[in-house]
């Protein structure tokens, strides 16, 4: 086997001849043209790794050819040759792509090095591409699960809108799986192969939420010790998933829609207009046309967003894909816990699909959790699952809604044995907000 | 390869060092197991002289070490303390004609003083057996070779070379 394969193109004969030889002495393979057209004629028949193109040939020379063997075979390395090096044939041949440039004659041991370091990096690039595309085939796109005709009607959607560059608006009650369905179309679109990047904006503070977006320059505010990129900037290329959509105030909506309608941002603190190139996907749990009515979100916001929509329908619409979905989440958790696949009891399967699931999937998947968490049986009785052991009766007369949180906070410290990681998954509230709530209402471990 | 004769090349203002002709044929026969002699009439590499390169071309002088009467059998390998190109290189420490009779090697850039050192033979004697060869070895139609401390290695540097040894490996004695 051959070190690589070497294209070499120069008009003059003793340079192309004496080249190939000593290539082949250094176990590499040639293929030696005395101009462009034989060298395109030479690469539409034989496939080769690395091109020296001398720059100066009659005709076309070695800086028009790279142009037109790039369009041919945009992967591999060009190094242009030249008689005298000066910077303005230099950067000539690297602004235009050039892998680099050597001068004529060749130092041999810089001659070796600069084709290794080519082919090195010509085999780098394509090893980029395998691993992504073996990545993409590893983790492709999250199915939706479901074989209902609402969610088929979903996927569809998706499969509709993904290739395009549309803007979706994805609605649906809280836990229905707005992200997993903006993943799905993220997935299955061209920008696949570049970040998805997402960012719940009910989560933070105006201010907060302006710098996550857009990022911030060095000093912009008290805190910002170094520039920082914004989403729109890091999901370049890729999608920006904006989820609680509707919680933004009215002062960010308008910095949203310009990045929308112009995509452009401008980092907090900085004067400069960054051009970004991403693909917008946002989700509400809440009816976005009404707030318009009310007056809390741009119209103009509303019509840039509402392009494309799909609503997602609540579990509750959708019982026969509880079984599925009990599966799916009994394989996942197999994996994530490295615990034997439990099954679950046809009865409780029954049960699970007659509860009304307010939460929706991820209540589904919580409980599915717990119940793991707790029953080490192979097979999931009814039992294990506490809406059905414990069932949640409307509160007694007098009790107060904080006495009813404070006593499910404590019953679910209490099956988790005050794991608190554990039980904030549970409750789905983060640790520090479980923290506190045990903090308020004084709650011990017994 | 039945036997190989050492032949000094040289110009008008520089005289053959035989004693290093000498020394490398005795060297030489252990390696390849048959006789080496040395020549006792150099011959004069002036009409090789390039004078825009101020060096000598190769693949000239060469192909003046084939044309020498040679007896069936007979590598000749020319010594040179003159420093050698081709047209695309900016030097070549030999150059031979694959699996051909003749091949060359310079000891110009092989001495310590080349690179403003102090003079050290004993490291030119075993760079220069290295070089020899290698260059003998692609008379007898051997090509690179991947092992780096084979003499067959490609090396282009005295680092590498000092590196790699004056045997063939295994995989090339077999060749």
């Amino acid at each position: 086997m051959t070190k690589g394969r070497i294209l070499i193109v120069d008009d003059d004969p003793v340079v192309r001849d004496s080249l190939s030889q000593w290539f082949q002495s250094e176990d590499y393979e040639t293929g030696a043209c005395d101009g462009a057209a034989s060298a395109l004629a030479e690469l539409a028949r034989h496939s080769y790794e690395v091109a020296l193109l001398d720059i100066k040939m009659p005709g076309v020379d070695g800086i028009e050819l790279q142009h037109r063997l790039r369009e041919l075979e945009p992967d591999m390395p060009v190094i242009i040759m030249t008689g005298y090096a000066t910077v303005e044939t230099a950067v000539r041949a690297l602004k235009n792509g050039a892998y680099d440039y050597i001068t004529k004659p060749f130092d041999p041991d810089e001659l070796v090095h600069l084709v290794e370091r080519a082919l090195a990096q010509r085999a780098a690039v394509q090893e980029v591409d395998r691993l992504r595309e073996s990545l993409t085939q590893m983790n492709p796109a999250r199915d939706l699960i479901g074989a209902s005709p609402a969610m088929r009607r979903v996927n569809e959607l998706v499969q509709t809108v993904a290739p395009t560059d549309a803007t979706v608006l994805i609605t649906g009650e809280s836990g229905t799986g707005k992200e997993v369905v903006a993943r799905a179309v993220h997935a299955a679109s061209p920008r696949r192969l570049h970040p998805l990047v997402a960012i719940h904006c009910g989560a933070l503070t105006d201010s907060l939420l302006e710098s996550e977006l857009f990022g911030h320059e060095k000093g912009a505010f008290t805190g910002a010790h170094a520039r920082k990129k914004g989403k729109f900037e890091v999901a370049d290329g890729g999608t920006v998933f904006l989820d609680e959509i509707a919680d933004i105030s009215l002062h960010t909506q308008t910095d949203l829609l310009r990045v929308l309608q112009e995509k452009e941002i401008t980092r907090v603190g900085g004067t400069q207009t960054l051009k970004v190139d991403f693909r917008a996907i946002v989700a509400t749990n809440k009816r976005l046309e009404k707030l318009v009515e009310e007056g809390t979100f741009r119209p103009d916001l509303y019509y840039r967003l509402n392009v494309f929509t799909i609503d997602i329908p609540p579990l509750r619409s959708r019982r026969e894909d509880i079984p599925l979905l009990i599966e799916h989440f009994l394989d996942r958790f197999a994996v994530s816990m490295n615990r034997p696949r439990q099954k679950v009891l046809p009865a409780t399967v029954e049960m699970l699909i007659e509860y009304a699931w307010p939460g929706n999937v991820r209540e589904l998947e919580n409980a599915i959790e717990r119940a793991l968490l707790i029953c080490r049986e192979r097979e999931l009785p009814p039992e294990a699952f506490p809406f059905q052991a414990h069932p949640i009766t409307p509160a007694a007369e007098g009790r107060s809604l904080d006495e009813i949180e404070k006593h499910h906070i404590a019953a679910i410290l209490s099956e988790s044995q005050w794991n608190l990681s554990r039980a904030a998954r549970i409750l789905d509230i983060d640790r520090t907000t479980l923290y506190n709530k045990i903090r308020r209402y004084s709650l011990q471990e017994e | 390869m039945e036997s190989v004769t050492l032949v000094a090349v040289t110009a008008a203002n520089t005289a053959p060092d035989m004693a290093l002709l000498d020394r490398l044929a005795s060297r030489l026969a252990p390696v390849f197991h048959l006789s080496i002699t040395v020549s006792n009439s150099p011959i004069d590499a002036a009409f090789a002289y390039t004078p825009e390169r101020c060096q000598y071309y190769s693949t000239r002088l060469v192909a003046a070490l084939a044309a020498l009467p040679t007896r069936p059998g007979e590598h000749i390998l020319g010594i040179t303390p003159l420093d050698l190109f081709v047209p695309i290189l900016t030097f070549v420490f030999g150059e031979a004609q694959l699996r051909g009779p003749a091949a060359i090697v310079s000891y110009h850039r092989l001495t310590e003083e080349f690179y403003g050192l102090p003079a050290d033979a004993a490291l030119l004697d075993q760079r220069l057996l290295k070089e020899a060869v290698h260059e003998l070895g692609h008379t007898l139609g051997l090509r690179h070779c991947d092992d780096w401390s084979c003499a067959m290695a490609s090396t282009h540097t005295v680092e590498l070379l000092d590196l790699k040894g004056a045997e063939l490996c295994p995989h090339c004695r077999r060749e």
